[in-house]
């Protein structure tokens, strides 16, 4: 799986969670620029991402996570 | 778990909801209703209660779903789970609204007179605390006290009925296997309260929500991630929270009467192994000797049991009816018997029309069956025609058919009454009834034939359970429809200004248990209002409506009341009765979309002709 395909598949859910069909995402994201993106969204964002791709972080590895491109990484290097 | 794997997928869930959302004019409950009833992903939870949110906002009161005020109270983080209560409570047909408290803060929320949840008014409570409220060293007893009397002071502010969810088994062993010998042990005490809870939730009239029982069945690790713990506190993980909120659901429809009546079987696969046609009373797989015919003996047992605890049995199958029959009456491995089945229908006809007649014969709606058959092509088209109908995605072992029932959760059930117990033999009376009926050519004839005999009493403390419940399911001949708790009834009993009546009703075919309540209350003025009046469809077309009045008038008046004053509330489902008073002889007084009212005056004669012999109290009407 390409980085630009999770990326994409990554906006879908985005999209879902915070309810708006116009959210774009790109490497440079981070939850300042998302509406609605606090920590209890932030919990159910990760429990769908992990659910989705069937991976799990760990506490450390989220805590890594600024933007949307370390989002992206993870994953990748989590699917492997 | 979480998917709630019996529900069925729908290939175009995203685009309904899409439409739904753009046009919510079109049926929008009852779409919202479909969708919640089929399995979701977590962000498709969260899309579908934002849209359910608007549309229920959107519409006008007329809804269609019955709406409920449900408090959570608790010591961890619930915000994140009641997106899937919200969509549990829409698959019982309710409207939840939500309460929850600022963090940890219900103790002086239940305790302010002006809180914000003193003004939300709760319907239902549901206390939910993570294990650290049992930490420590204060006994266990000190701890039952503390929550009783959080539960006393809920009933008595709020009159709310209360649900508790028992303690997630999530602490770790300090000791090992014999954990109870370790002094303080929080898993120990954790274990020891769960079963405390049990009985101590009996004496007060509470709910339990046992998540310890489905951390048994599902693992400890579905419910709790202890990362989400230390990060948001979460005791119960989002990974649970559609089956969590369907649980609550559950239970919510259980209490709101909206539990499912009947179970409604197919035969060829789902009952035996094979095709009765085909294979004949000998080629089927059925009974002791191979793992196939030992699954559907099972899973016979398995209904033989909830038939015992009034869950209504009824077939429906793609048969020659003489063949099928003939595997019940003298296939030796059967466990069900032609008795066991209230409505047997086995004919070529297509299953939505069978399923129509199934319903009207045994007089409940169509939401209240659950149908079970094995053919994923009859599953569709009973969808399809009759969307209201529970339909279990049964998996493909026989094995699992109970299982797989039991986890679905459609027939939740809060107590079990002797009522219950003698239900699936009076809808078979019920049956023969129908049958005598059919030869009788003059109804006033069968009506005489019956010879019924309707006894009262007041309320009293033995048939409190049986009276609640009616009160809380009784959804057709039902003139208010109010709810009411247990508690509620039960401060009815000696109320001097209250007018309290429990019927039961017995025939020459059998006794049909109490299937009558009215309650009246006197004003100053000498007018008695019937707050509530309902009765059991069993006994609709027997003109008891007529004796129960000649009752309740004779009461009126040795009240010193000059006046009835009778409601009607519609809803969806008591069109029956919307011309009750005016048949009864009341005269309208007013009547809008809400409603009509009506009085009778006592001042003249209004005793009703009738063919059921009335008689006074001797005892409860509850066999002890």
């Amino acid at each position: 799986m390409t980085e630009s395909q999770i990326l994409t598949e990554l906006n879908a859910i985005f999209r879902d969670v915070f309810n708006d069909d116009s959210l774009t995402l790109t490497p440079a994201t981070t939850a300042a620029d998302v509406p609605g993106w606090d920590s209890l969204t932030h919990v159910t964002l990760t429990v769908s991402v992990e659910a989705h791709f069937g991976i799990k972080f760990r506490a450390a590895e989220l805590e890594e996570l600024h933007n949307i491109g370390d989002f992206v990484h993870a994953i990748a290097r989590k699917k492997g | 778990m979480n998917d709630l794997y019996w529900l069925p997928r729908l290939a175009e869930w995203t685009q309904s909801l899409a439409k739904l959302e753009a046009t919510p004019w079109n049926g929008g409950s009852a779409e919202l209703v479909r969708l919640a009833g089929h399995r979701m992903t977590l962000p498709e939870l969260l899309r579908l209660d934002r849209a359910a949110a608007k549309i229920l906002n959107s519409l006008s009161p007329q809804t269609g779903l019955e709406s409920v005020r449900l408090a959570l109270l608790g010591t961890a983080t619930l915000d994140h789970l009641l997106p899937g209560v919200r969509a549990g409570a829409l698959r019982r047909r309710l409207a939840a609204a939500c309460y929850t408290t600022p963090f940890g803060q219900y103790r002086q929320e239940i305790e302010t007179p002006d809180s914000g949840l003193a003004q939300f008014r709760p319907e239902a409570v549901l206390f939910s605390f993570d294990p650290s409220y049992l930490a420590g060293e204060q006994p266990l007893d000190a701890l039952e006290a503390q929550l009783a009397s959080l539960w006393t002071s809920c009933q008595e502010r709020f009159r709310s009925r209360i649900i508790q969810q028992t303690f997630l088994p999530s602490a770790p062993a300090i000791l090992g296997e014999n954990e109870h010998r370790f002094p303080h042990s929080l898993a120990a005490r954790i274990a020891e309260f769960n079963w405390r809870l049990r009985s101590l939730a009996d004496r007060h009239g509470v709910t339990l929500l046992c998540v310890d029982q489905w951390a048994s069945r599902t693992g400890l690790d579905f419910w709790r991630d202890d990362l989400l713990w230390h990060r948001a506190k979460q005791d119960i993980g989002p990974r649970a929270a559609i089956l969590y909120g369907d649980l609550v659901g559950r239970i919510l429809g259980s209490l709101w009467g909206k539990s499912a009546k009947c179970l409604v079987l197919d035969l060829d696969n789902t009952l035996w192994g094979g095709v009765a046609g085909d294979d004949g009373l000998t080629g089927i797989k059925l009974g002791q000797g191979g793992g196939t015919g030992e699954a559907f003996v099972a899973m016979q047992q398995y209904c033989r049991k909830l038939a015992s605890r009034g869950i209504i049995l009824a077939v429906c199958s793609k048969n020659e009816e003489s063949v099928a029959r003939k595997i019940f009456s003298q296939h030796p491995e059967m466990v069900l018997r032609l008795d066991d089945v209230a409505c047997f229908v086995a004919n070529w006809e297509p299953k939505p029309d069978n399923l129509r007649q199934i319903a009207r014969a045994l007089n409940i709606g169509l939401d209240a069956l659950v149908f079970a058959d094995d053919s994923p092509f009859e599953r569709e088209i009973v969808r399809t025609n009759l969307p209201m109908l529970h339909v279990p995605e049964l998996p493909e072992e026989a094995a699992f058919y109970p299982r797989c029932l039991a986890d679905a959760g459609y027939f939740e059930g809060m107590a079990i009454t002797s009522d219950d117990l003698a239900r699936t033999r009076q809808y078979g009376e019920n049956s023969k009834r129908a049958e005598l009926q059919a030869s009788a050519s003059d109804l006033p004839a069968y009506l005489r034939s019956l010879d019924m005999e309707l006894r009262w009493a007041n309320f009293d403390e033995v048939s409190l359970q049986r009276i609640t419940q009616l009160i809380n399911k009784t959804n057709q001949f039902n003139l208010t429809t109010r709810r009411y708790t247990e508690e509620q009834v039960r401060s009815l009993i000696g109320d001097p200004s209250a007018l309290t009546l429990q019927l039961r009703l017995t025939d020459r075919l059998g006794d049909n248990g109490i299937i009558a309540i009215v309650i009246g209350r006197l004003d100053a003025a000498g007018d008695l209002r019937i707050d509530t009046w309902l009765m059991s469809c069993r006994v609709f077309g027997r003109t008891v409506e007529h004796a129960t009045l000649n009752i309740l008038a004779a009461h009126a008046r040795e009240m010193g009341a000059t006046r009835l004053m009778g409601d009607y509330r519609p809803t969806e489902k008591n069109a029956i009765v919307a011309q009750l008073y005016a048949s009864l002889g009341f005269e309208p007084l007013a009547a809008s979309d809400a409603g009509s009212q009506w009085h009778m005056r006592l001042d003249r004669e209004t005793t009703l002709p009738t063919f059921v012999r009335v008689k006074a109290p001797d005892t409860s009407l509850t066999p002890s």
